[in-house]
């Protein structure tokens, strides 16, 4: 299926782009005419995917974060981001509840936030070269909630 | 991100204000941390009525406090939640090691139109 509208962006993976990247995707869907739930959605799920890469892709140095979004007919959103970073050896145990890598304050919950707040999270990793996480998410808008 | 730390009695309440992600949550927990130790409060409120955005670091910062705080033997509330906060700490089940309440409902409308 062809985008009606696509972006990109390219971050260095400082924390102090976690608000930028969040925002800049977020107003960027904003031609879908969200609602406020779902904007708030899209916002934590970019802020979660993105936060990975700062502190698991590139741990000890500061990366590339590529993102790209799509907008597709019917309101369908296409979040992709990339990082050239260390990669996910066990894909399946990182998108696990509760798992981390790290201790401190990390809930380890930045799969399941995001699983819950799109319709569909796909991980690709290889370790060594790095890994994109694909968010889709069907922006309904707020057309379809005024409806009765 | 601002925080502000208010007493009552052995009460501490800690207003919170900002974007609550991955880079200010470190500032939150040091000052929470810091004055929690050296006040050592029976029953702890964290208000989030100024919170407009918030990503599980929120759920992160909640549960590192809880650790602390049930080793000084002090009780943990969260107030004045958005929807939207409300729903990221009930889907980590937060609800069961802190008392939860939502904003009024005009008021939460309110703060996350802020954004």
């Amino acid at each position: 299926m062809k985008p009606s509208n696509e972006m990109r962006l390219q971050l260095e993976s400082r924390s102090v782009n976690e608000g930028y990247a969040r925002v800049a995707v977020a107003a960027f869907a904003a031609a879908l005419d969200p609602t406020l739930e779902e904007v708030n959605d899209i916002k934590t799920a970019v802020s979660e995917a993105v936060t990975n890469c700062i502190v698991h892709a590139y741990p000890n140095e500061v990366g590339k974060i590529y993102i790209r979004v799509r907008l597709f007919e019917q309101g369908t959103m296409e979040i992709q981001i990339h990082d050239r970073g260390c990669g996910i050896a066990d894909i399946r145990k990182a998108r696990e509840p509760l798992f981390t890598t790290l201790g401190g304050d990390r809930a380890g919950l930045g799969f399941s936030v995001m699983e819950s707040f799109c319709d569909k999270v796909r991980v690709r990793s290889t370790v060594g070269k790095g890994t994109t996480v694909t968010l889709v998410k069907s922006i309904r808008g707020r057309d379809a909630t005024l409806e009765p | 991100m601002h925080t502000h730390i208010e007493t009552d009695g052995q009460v501490m309440t800690v207003y919170l204000e900002g974007e609550l992600d991955h880079h200010n949550a470190p500032a939150v927990r040091e000052k929470i941390d810091e004055f929690a130790v050296g006040f050592h409060p029976t029953h702890t409120i964290l208000d989030f009525g100024g919170v407009t955005f918030m990503d599980s670091s929120g759920i992160g910062l909640v549960m590192g406090r809880y650790k602390l705080l049930v080793q000084l033997s002090c009780t943990l509330e969260i107030r004045n939640l958005s929807t939207h906060a409300y729903k990221v700490m009930r889907l980590a089940g937060l609800d069961k090691i802190a008392a939860l309440s939502r904003a009024e409902k005009k008021e939460a409308q309110n703060h996350e139109t802020q954004q």
